[in-house]
């Protein structure tokens, strides 16, 4: 039998597409995950979105139930609307996992992030540095006579925005939580 | 009253009190109080395989075969890690098995301890859940938790890794009703809103089809009946995935055979055509669906799945149902009759004249003239010369000959079918169909088996002779990987990069050398006798059964190709594959 001629460019489509045309702009959601705080749990929900490629933006954690042994897992993450209801059924499968909320469907939520931003510097700089902290209502928590740690707790964007106007005054380092989340209203998610 | 015992005993009890009979395994330095405690009882078998991964595959046969759980038992690092294979197959595949690891000591984890791994973390992405315990307090619970959870809901495989200072110490045993799985609590039951509306669906519908999967297998022999009842009542066509055959009887007469891409042309072309599809317990795996954004483009879906996940996965389909095939079918049966029975009698009549004129193309047909064997013809005379038994079982391994025997032999009960579908592992059939000959001592359980394949877990002749397991290894010897040769011929120009194989042992000497039966075969004329031979052995054979070297599998869907796109012989072949089809695995 003579070999097969393979044809360049016989179809448009990535064969590794598998995923149907419907839908295909990205969304940010923001998706908490109630768990029995058992060891090893984070690591399920960090490989669920590795091995299956999703993204992941930001991801806290922490115990909040401290008698129940139950955690609160706020992640958030950007697909096309197919792959974050897979996202939720595949968080949703995981056996310690209770509740899985889309607090971006259930309305806008409470986002909140607090940052530690360290900026070094004297003269100008300085005085420039403390009073933008001031209009971003950011704390000193430390401050040296060339140097001052900001708290600042906000929406990412607000944290984003502080950075970046940071920069140029000297801004050494960053250490930020990643993004805690409620939904609004009196209702509590269920 | 609480009963003191040891971690070790601890895990004999609650084996004995989940109505385990059988454990796969093989010990080591980390499981030695457990194997002490096997040594000192009678009512749990324990079958010593020649590697841990047998015993991972035989635990599938047999839970396959029963619809039990299957159990293994391994020690920690090596036979932990020879385990991974075993774990990810049975993923894949949905089929509930528990894997008991022996740990290093809690008070040496982490220390690189001799045979030590962080089998929890390993077996993290392969496992339905597991569990290391670190408390012997919490032992018994555990192993309870772990058949809830590998049993309930899509079953899957688990793994409860245990320390051996937690196998010594002493604590109380908490019998299963005690054990907290509450928590773990899939929904079964169908939404009646998506049922009626699939029932108004399946009253109008002009050329529908059931497509069946494996979900109908797991959920037990009743699911099985009322889809027949269903398929019988409503006169619709059925197919059904490779790991849904058995379900829906070959011989029923509204079976179309196997679908996806080396299924039936008729079974691929009602499904291409088709203006209802019903979706019951299968995945719009891509063996199925081939090009996504042309799988039958005209039909309304309708998909019941347990797992949620599964639903609009790969497929968007119009009316989703979460439940239990079992159950969810037992309420579309009464939701239908309560309306009437209604189908569109007139135009499903006219769909199953065309089904008709696809059948006529007589997709299976190969023609035997020659002096060399053909695969083909090698299964149709099995097929003919054992498919009067009822106590059949079949395996197989992995590659054409999987394909073959999905196509040329039929299944008329469910749990009677043994294949690797997901995961493709060769090597999976000859652990499998001791597992299953282990849960069946009297049936006749036959691993249909490539060459390549069956020698990745041949070791497991000395399993099948010690415990007198009669199990007939059936292979079709074609010299070749032969699936692998087949995408060479059509993809890669002919270029036959290392899909041969050489050095092949003399199968009847290897099987003389186990001390079990060799039979080989060669001539077309010689093939019943030689098979009846193999039937009337009482013990295990291996049928070397020496079949044409170069015969392809088809029908074939070219991969990144829609189902009408199928190859149905050597003359189509030309030109087949898109570029972007060759991207595809
Ligand atoms: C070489 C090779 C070639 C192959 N070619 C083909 C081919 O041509 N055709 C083919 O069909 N396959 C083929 N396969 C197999 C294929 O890869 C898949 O394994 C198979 O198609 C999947 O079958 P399934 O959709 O029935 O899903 P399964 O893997 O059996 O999954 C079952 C589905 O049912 C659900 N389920 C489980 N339990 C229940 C329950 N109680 N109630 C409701 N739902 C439940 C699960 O959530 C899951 O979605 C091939 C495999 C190999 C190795
Ligand atoms: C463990 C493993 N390695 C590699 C493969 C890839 N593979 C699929 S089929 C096949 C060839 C199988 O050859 P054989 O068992 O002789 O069966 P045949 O196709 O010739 O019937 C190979 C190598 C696989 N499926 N599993």
């Amino acid at each position: 039998m003579s070999p097969l001629k393979l044809k360049k460019g016989s179809s448009k489509h990535s064969a590794y597409d598998l995923r149907s045309g419907y839908g295909d702009t990205q969304e940010r959601h923001t998706i908490a995950v109630v768990v029995d705080n058992e060891a090893g749990v984070l690591a399920r929900v960090i490989g669920l979105f590795s091995g299956r490629g999703y993204n992941i933006e930001s991801l806290t954690v922490a115990e909040i139930d401290h008698t129940g042994h139950m955690s609160r897992i706020t992640i958030v993450t950007t697909g096309t609307p197919q792959v974050i209801e897979q996202i939720k059924a595949q968080l949703d499968r995981i056996v310690p996992v209770h509740e899985v909320h889309d607090l971006t469907v259930e309305g806008r939520p409470v986002e909140r992030e607090l940052a530690l931003l360290k900026v070094t510097g004297t003269g100008d700089k300085r005085v420039e540095a403390l009073r933008l902290a001031d209009i971003f209502r950011a704390n000193v928590v430390d401050s040296t006579l060339t140097s001052f740690v900001f708290e600042i707790t906000g929406t990412s964007e607000k944290i984003d925005a502080f950075a970046e106007l940071m920069q140029p005054l000297g801004l050494e380092e960053t250490a930020r939580t990643g993004v805690a989340a409620l939904s609004r209203g009196s209702r509590r998610q269920d | 009253m609480t009963r003191q015992m040891t971690g070790a005993k601890m895990v004999i009890q609650a084996l004995k009190d989940q109505g385990v009979d059988v454990v796969f395994g093989y010990p080591g330095g980390a499981v030695l109080p457990i194997y002490d405690e096997i040594f000192q009882q009678n009512d749990i078998r324990h079958v010593l395989v020649r590697h841990e991964q047998g015993a991972v595959h035989a635990a599938e046969g047999y839970a396959r075969s029963t619809g039990k759980p299957g159990v293994c038992l391994v020690t920690s690092g090596p036979g932990a890690t020879n385990a991974v294979t075993g774990l990810t197959d049975a993923l894949m595949d949905s089929i509930p098995i528990i894997v008991l690891t022996g740990q290093v000591p809690t008070f040496m984890i982490g220390n690189d301890a001799f045979q030590e791994a962080d089998t929890v973390g390993i077996t993290r992405p392969c496992t339905k859940h597991n569990w290391l315990v670190r408390e012997t307090e919490k032992l018994s619970d555990v192993i309870h938790q772990a058949f809830h959870v590998a049993t309930n809901g899509r079953p899957g495989p688990v793994l409860v890794d245990i320390p051996k200072d937690v196998q010594f110490a002493s604590a109380a045993y908490t019998p299963p009703g005690k054990a907290r799985t509450a928590h773990y609590a899939p929904r079964v039951k169908g939404d009646i809103q998506a049922i009626t509306d699939l029932a108004e669906l399946i009253e109008k519908a002009e050329r529908p089809v059931f497509y069946t999967g494996g979900g109908v297998i797991n959920s037990g022999p009743g699911a099985s009946h009322l889809l027949r009842e269903l398929v019988g009542a409503t006169g619709f066509p059925i197919t059904s995935t490779l790991m849904g055959l058995g379900a829906y009887p070959a011989s029923g007469e509204h079976w179309l055979g196997m679908l996806g891409m080396h299924g039936l042309y008729e079974a691929n072309l009602a499904m291409h055509d088709c203006d209802l599809m019903i979706n019951i317990g299968a995945r719009f795996d891509d063996r199925i669906t081939g090009r996504v954004d042309s799988f039958s483009p005209g039909s309304k879906k309708a998909h019941i799945d347990i797992d949620p996940s599964s639903i609009n996965k790969v497929i968007h389909v119009d009316i989703p149902i979460i439940g239990d095939v079992g159950h969810v079918l037992e309420d579309l049966l009464k939701v239908w009759k309560s309306r009437g029975r209604k189908t569109n009698k007139e135009a499903v009549a006219a769909w199953w004249k065309k089904i008709g004129e696809w059948k006529k193309v007589d997709c299976l047909s190969f023609d035997q003239s020659g002096k060399t064997i053909l695969p083909q013809y090698a299964l149709s005379r099995l097929e003919a010369l054992t498919k009067d038994r009822k106590d059949r079982f079949i395996c197989t391994e992995v590659g054409q000959h999987q394909m073959w025997a999905a196509q040329y032999m039929g299944f008329e009960e469910p749990n009677h079918w043994m294949t690797s579908g997901g995961l493709g592992t060769m090597g999976y059939g000859f652990p499998s169909s001791v597992g299953v000959q282990m849960a069946h001592p009297d049936a006749l359980v036959i691993n249909v088996a490539g060459e390549a394949s069956w020698l990745m877990n041949m070791q497991e002749m000395g399993t099948a002779v010690q415990y007198r397991l009669a199990v007939k290894q059936f292979i079709l010897n074609n010299e070749r990987l032969g699936m692998v040769r087949q995408w060479q011929e059509l993809l890669h120009g002919e270029r036959y990069s290392q899909s041969w194989s050489e050095a092949l042992p003399d199968f009847v000497k290897l099987a003389e050398a186990f001390g079990a039966k060799g039979i080989i075969c060669s001539d077309p004329a010689d093939l019943d006798d030689a098979i009846m031979e193999m039937l009337n052995h009482d013990g295990p054979v291996i049928f070397d059964c020496l079949v044409e070297k170069h015969e392809n599998c088809f029908p074939m869907i070219p991969s990144g190709e829609p189902h009408n796109k199928m190859l149905l012989g050597a003359a189509s072949t030309q030109d087949a594959i898109g570029s972007s089809g060759a991207v595809l695995v």
